[in-house]
């Protein structure tokens, strides 16, 4: 057998390069700074990640693939929905490195190796958006979720750390073999894992093809906390370092969701009629759970991680919506957009209150913060509007888009259990503004520049995208139109 | 094909005599007077302390377990080991890519100290 | 004697991959659950080598590699979360491991 040099073009995927080697070449620095330099780690990190943005950010409009096997279709694709959720994913990572610096030195887990491994799963990540392969999905999949593993268990020996750890890597191991068998499933019904092949083959896959579609169903909703498979979540975003949680709750979440968009979108909209009315269901079901339950928690991170739930409820109405209308894609990718900053500000507002780890983190503690900090408590109401959907915010202009999708794809039901639980959300969200201003309290805030220059920044960009989400929706749509686009083409 | 099998047939009946053969004639020749010394536990000529299951320390677990990735990841080698003559340049250059990330981790476990007995 | 087929491969994967499931919910003790997702994984393996053969496709048998230096990785990180925790709980069965309430 001749042996095919497969076509390269690396330049496209300098980002997730960028990424990686900057990870690695972290994991070797650390011997050679001097001590009394180690402070520097953070800022490298940054830099890492914001040449990486830059190069990303070149990349937009560009449309090609690399990796790319004799006669095959690419392994990997440089498309806008690729770009966009790129951008998403190194933000997150830049803004997490931002609310990480203060909160790991005041609670002693400032080891070097929790920039690297941060670094590694945002690669990871990007390599959801970009895999042409489901085989690519699967390590991109595992990329993003071991280094998360260990991160979440990076406050040992404190034992919820450990615990929360053990949780996710327990569940995250059982959903990725589930993921494994679904993709082997996927290549026996269509013999190809190469996602273009997939679309052309699929129809005729029969029985096998929905088996191994309901398992990828269960792999993905496992990773982005979707009831009946969310069990975890709470548990290991109580127990992680608050800073991981931050980032797991976006960066893992929208992973999982880029990927399960790529794959149900661009690989088995023939099958649509078989996971629609499922991506429904679960949808449905984790709106319910995560939004009734989240109003008896106590615990604000807890209670995020029920929120976070919530949300990927109304990302999973987008995905559902995403066959039959134009705009459910792009629904989907502005709404994560408005999620990232919304969400990872209202986490740098609980890394404040946190004074010492595992402190300051019960809805009580947020008592009287409208006189304490004012700013701090403005932008933390303006979160907690924003997570309800109460315009002018980011959040409200994501609902909107992704309700009107599924109103476009005859999914009007699925809005309106949006809609209601939305209203119910409020219960919850807005308890915590009751809090910070209906009452008096004590408790230290610790604020640094860092954390401030975050809160204004999310908060700045959930109010650009509250007061005019237009452009940016636009950019959604030319993010989307390409995945659309490749379906028709295959 | 049948005879392959019964080949593998003769073999799985035939292999378990050689190792079975110095032991029972060990046993038939050997002299046979025990007392209750002689059967005690043998343990490197001093008595024994304790139960014999006890758990032993993990200090170099981690060795093991950087081990086991190493081995495993040696089965991205064998593919290009195994059809050498038939890949260019290419092939090379990603196996000497795919060394030196290994080698980076190899060269993280050792600054970390993971190779050295504590 | 039978002709052994594709059917069979799939049927055995497919039970591999039960035994595989049920062992992590039924099952307490973290390394027997781990074992059984490490079952589950090679329930995959041996699915994608089976339909490899049956396709005359090289393809399947590459990713089995994939999915073994991923399932080693996973082994690592597992184990040593199980000897950490084991250090401060002296106890690796999930049912122990309840400091936060679901």
């Amino acid at each position: 057998m001749e042996f095919q040099v497969p076509s390269l073009n690396l330049l496209i995927v300098l980002p997730v390069l960028i990424v990686t080697g900057w990870g690695m070449l972290l994991m070797l620095a650390e011997f050679f700074i001097p001590e009394e330099k180690k402070s520097w780690a953070p800022w490298l990190t940054m830099l890492g990640l914001v040449l990486a943005l830059i190069q990303t950010i070149g990349l937009w409009g560009y449309n090609g693939g690399t990796f790319t096997p004799k006669g095959g279709a690419p392994m990997v694709v440089v498309d806008n929905f690729a770009t966009f959720l790129n951008i998403i994913f190194l933000l997150t990572g830049i803004l997490t490195v931002l609310i990480s610096i203060h909160y790991l030195r005041r609670t002693g887990l400032d080891r070097p190796e929790y920039y690297m491994l941060l670094l590694f799963s945002v690669s990871g990540m990007m390599l959801m958006g970009m895999a042409n392969d489901l085989i690519l999905v699967f390590l991109a999949l595992e990329l993003l979720s071991i280094p998360l593993y260990i991160l979440s268990g990076f406050a040992w020996p404190r034992p919820d750390s450990e615990e929360s750890a053990m949780k996710y890597f327990l569940l995250g191991a059982f959903s990725s073999s589930i993921f494994v068998f679904g993709i082997a499933l996927t290549y026996g019904s269509t013999g190809t894992t190469s996602l273009p092949l997939v679309l052309e083959r699929i129809s005729d896959a029969g029985m096998l093809g929905l088996v191994a579609t309901a398992m990828l169903i269960v792999g993905f909703a496992f990773k982005v906390a979707a009831a009946p498979f969310h069990m975890w979540t709470p548990d290991v975003y109580e127990g992680a370092p608050t800073t991981v949680t931050a980032f797991m709750s976006v960066g893992a979440k929208v992973g999982g969701f880029a990927a399960m968009l790529r794959v149900f979108v661009a690989a088995l909209p023939q099958l649509g009629e078989a996971w629609v009315p499922a991506v429904a269901g679960v949808a449905t079901l984790t709106l319910i759970v995560g939004n009734v339950v989240a109003i008896v928690q106590p615990n604000i991170k807890r209670m995020l991680a029920y929120s976070s739930i919530a949300h990927a409820g109304y990302i999973m109405i987008a995905v559902a919506a995403s066959v039959n209308s134009p705009d459910g894609v792009s629904a989907a990718l502005f709404y994560m957009l408005a999620y990232l900053f919304t969400n990872l500000g209202a986490f740098a507002v609980v890394i404040a209150l946190e004074h010492k780890q595992g402190e300051g983190v019960m809805l009580d503690d947020y008592k009287g913060l409208g006189k304490r900090r004012p700013w701090l408590a403005l932008a933390m109401a303006y979160f907690m509007l924003s997570l309800t959907g109460v315009p002018p915010t980011g959040g409200f202009s994501g609902k909107f888009y992704v309700f009107r999708a599924a109103i476009e794809a005859d999914l009007l039901w699925l809005a309106i259990v949006g809609v209601i639980t939305s209203v119910i959300s409020g219960y919850y969200y807005l308890r915590v503004v009751y809090l910070m201003y209906m009452y008096d309290g004590e408790g230290e805030v610790v604020a640094n520049r860092a954390l401030v220059w975050t809160v204004g920044l999310t908060a700045l960009a959930t109010l650009v995208l509250g007061l005019l989400p237009g452009p940016w929706f636009d950019m959604a749509r030319d993010a989307a139109l390409q995945t659309v686009q490749m379906v028709a083409g295959g | 094909m049948l005879t392959d099998w019964q080949f593998i047939a003769l073999f799985v009946v035939l292999s378990p005599i050689f190792p079975a053969m110095p032991v029972i004639i060990n046993h038939l020749l050997g002299p046979k007077k025990p007392n209750p010394i002689k059967q005690q536990t043998y343990e490197c000529g001093i008595e024994t302390v304790g139960d014999s299951w006890v758990q032993f320390k993990v200090q170099y677990y981690i060795y093991a377990l950087v081990f086991v990735i190493f081995d495993i990841e040696a089965v991205f080698l064998f593919p290009i080991a195994a059809a050498y003559d038939q890949l260019g340049l290419f092939a090379v250059g990603a196996a000497v890519l795919f060394i030196f990330l290994l080698g980076d981790g190899l060269a993280y476990a050792w600054g970390r100290g993971v190779l050295e007995w504590v | 004697m039978p002709e052994v087929t594709i059917d069979w491969y799939v049927a055995l994967s497919v039970i591999l991959f039960s035994i595989g499931a049920l062992g992590v919910l039924l099952r307490r003790n973290a390394i027997i659950l781990f074992m059984s997702i490490e079952m589950m994984l090679n329930a995959a393996n041996l699915a994608f080598v089976a339909f490899a053969r049956h396709l005359g496709d090289l393809d399947g048998q590459v990713l089995v590699f994939f999915v073994i230096t991923v399932a080693a990785a996973e082994v690592a990180v597992g184990l040593v979360l199980i000897v950490t925790i084991f250090r401060t709980k002296k106890s690796i069965n999930i049912d122990e491991i309840h400091l936060m309430k679901g």
